[in-house]
């Protein structure tokens, strides 16, 4: 019947309309700046550059190789590479940034940074309430304002942080494992050396000795 | 005050102002008071409506709708006035800019022109002549002339094809809008709005005479409903402003207070055919139960219109956009031939009121055989329009 459908659909937008007032579950929406929803574990816009420990300059993974700087599409990332080397999270000394500037009105969210860093040294954030008066220089971050901790990562992306924190984790503990067996060998080696050189201190003391007491018997000797 | 000095309140007022000054400048004062009410108090309820619009759009989609400026959002309008009014105005480089500047201003002198002639209380209409109904259509029959000035001048593809199919629709649906409301200009004997209402003001019981009582008048006043919707380009018939496929239309090209105006035109005109119709089927300032006469007759009138608009809403938060051969058939297939079938039913009412003479079987009589040749082509019509456009599941060939 002609008009059935037009009947149904205004009994079920009068249904919305009191409905709304009547229960709060019906709201789908919330008011955004007092409310706020936690963006899904997946939300990525633009990328951070972790650093471990408390101190964002000493704690950063990133070691100025420039492998996203070359891979990324809209060439957004700027990195000058440091002079002086400093020892990264194993204890290596590595280069670090001395400039990282990633132009976020350029990136276009891709993630091929965080996909060929091999350091898990850059990521992606969520943070989006980016808004600037300034669209040049308040759209570049620098590497101060790039630079979140760790537990920033694990927070905003728990899964990955935790899976990269066991690799690293691993490696870390492969590289002290062959430093320590490094360290065992010398260790035995100067022991070893060490041992040997007793031993012909010893013979050779025992020797003298010997001869001493040899020349002391002949000196002795009227 | 007792209530028929409230019922006349604004009309003694606008005598009292109008004492003050001499003789010679009576007439003249009385119509600008007259016209300063009408251009103060239909912008204003423009200005309520699109907060209250916008509120009641939300809660039928489970939102809250606006809430910030003021109190529960109320004072909204203000702050979009006041962004409209400093925004840039723009003119495209190649545009006709006379043309462009004077579409939105043609626009809205013409609706307010159809204000002229609305009552909207008992003695409150600003020009009381004896074609009003006549006046209304003509003007609102020019506000076409404005929206194609303004698609055209703009020189945008977008503006025109807007203001092309504005035109093609505002005249498809003139001819059942007029056809609709002429059943109630034939039962009251006069174009007259005034005489339209008083002809609606009796009471039967408790109930009033009110057209849309009558099986025509209920039949009128539908039609009348659906073309006056396509009439103001409202949805479910606003093809001619489709954000999704011609970015606003024939008003793309205008910024501004320019785009304020459009937008108030269009609100105006939505206002003032709902005046209309109010004027014309749901007898005007009339009160719906006799015992309610007490109420002033305005706030009747406003009461009714403040209805009108939230069926328009409604309508709105319900219905999607049709497209345009659905729109074109809808109109020349549909509402001509019942419009036209309403007449005669109508004309069938005056002379079966004379035939059967007076008596309540005889009325019940005249009243049934109405509305079952009313429904029944209502019923055959579209029956035959939706067997011929065979809507069922499409079925695909190679994903079944």
């Amino acid at each position: 019947m002609l008009g059935e459908g037009i009947l149904k659909g205004l009994g079920e937008t009068a249904r919305n309309f009191v409905g709304s007032f009547v229960s709060e579950d019906r709201l789908t929406t919330v008011e955004y700046p007092e409310q706020r929803l936690l963006p899904i574990e997946n939300t990525r816009d633009f990328p951070f550059l972790v650093y471990d420990g408390a101190d964002p300059d000493a704690g950063l993974r990133c070691v100025s190789c420039q492998i996203c700087e070359k891979e990324c599409p809209p060439k957004c990332i700027y990195i000058v590479k440091s002079t002086d080397k400093k020892p990264d999270y194993v204890g290596k000394p590595q280069f670090y940034p001395a400039r990282f500037d990633i132009d976020i009105s350029v990136c276009m969210s891709c993630q091929i940074c965080v996909e060929v860093c091999p350091f898990e040294a850059i990521k992606m954030d969520t943070e989006f309430e980016l808004s600037t008066d300034d669209r040049f220089g308040g759209l570049i971050l620098d590497k101060h304002k790039l630079a979140k901790s760790n537990e920033h990562f694990q927070r905003i992306h728990p899964t990955e942080a935790a899976e990269v924190d066991a690799r690293l984790a691993e490696e870390k503990e492969k590289v002290e494992a062959k430093a320590k067996a490094a360290a065992e060998a010398a260790a035995a080696k100067t022991a070893a050396e060490s041992a040997a050189a007793k031993t012909a201190a010893e013979s050779a003391a025992r020797k003298a000795e010997d001869g001493s007491s040899g020349s002391d018997a002949e000196g002795v000797k009227p | 005050m007792n209530s028929a000095t409230l019922d006349q309140f604004f009309v003694l007022l606008q005598h009292h102002l109008s004492a003050l000054f001499p003789t010679v400048l009576q007439p003249w004062v009385s119509m600008i008071l007259g016209v300063v009410g009408i251009v103060a108090v239909f912008p204003a309820i423009f200005a309520l409506t699109t907060v209250l619009e916008r509120k009641g759009l939300g809660r039928m989609q489970n939102r809250l709708g606006p809430n910030r400026v003021g109190p529960f959002g109320i004072l909204q309008p203000i702050a979009d006035a006041i962004k409209s009014l400093t925004k840039e105005d723009i003119v495209p480089r190649s545009a006709d800019d006379v043309v462009h500047f004077l579409a939105p201003v043609v626009l809205v002198v013409a609706i307010f022109l159809g204000y002229a002639v609305l009552p909207v209380g008992r003695n409150m209409v600003l020009l009381n002549i004896d074609a009003g109904i006549l006046l209304f259509f003509a003007v609102g029959a020019s506000t076409e002339l404005s929206i194609f000035m303004a698609g055209w001048s703009s020189r945008n593809k977008y503006s025109l094809l807007g203001a092309m199919r504005a035109v093609a629709q505002m005249i498809s649906y003139e001819v059942p809008l007029l056809l609709a409301a002429v059943v109630a200009v034939m039962m009251a004997g006069s174009l007259a709005p005034t005489a339209i209402v008083q002809a609606q003001g009796g009471f039967t019981g408790i109930f009033p005479h009110w057209y849309v009582f009558t099986p025509w008048g209920f039949a009128g006043f539908a039609l009348f409903v659906v073309a006056a919707l396509a009439e103001t380009n409202r949805s479910p018939f606003d093809l001619p402003e489709g954000e999704s496929e011609l970015v606003a239309g024939y008003f793309t090209e205008y910024s501004g207070f320019k785009f304020a105006l459009f937008f108030l035109g269009e609100y105006l005109g939505m206002m003032s055919i709902a005046g209309y119709g109010i004027t014309l089927f749901l007898g005007g300032w009339g009160a719906p139960f006799s015992f309610l006469t007490f109420i002033p007759s305005w706030a009747w009138f406003f009461a009714k219109l403040f209805l009108a608009i939230f069926f328009f809403i409604w309508l709105r938060g319900t219905l999607p956009r049709l497209r345009q051969d659905q729109l074109m058939n809808f109109a020349w297939k549909f509402m001509l031939p019942l419009s036209l079938l309403n007449l005669c039913v109508a004309a069938a009412w005056r002379f079966l009121g004379e035939c059967l003479g007076s008596g309540t079987v005889a009325e019940v009589m005249r009243w049934l055989v109405c509305a079952a040749v009313l429904v029944l082509a209502y019923i055959l019509l579209a029956r035959t329009l939706l067997r011929r456009q065979n809507i069922r599941p499409r079925s695909y060939r190679y994903a079944d």
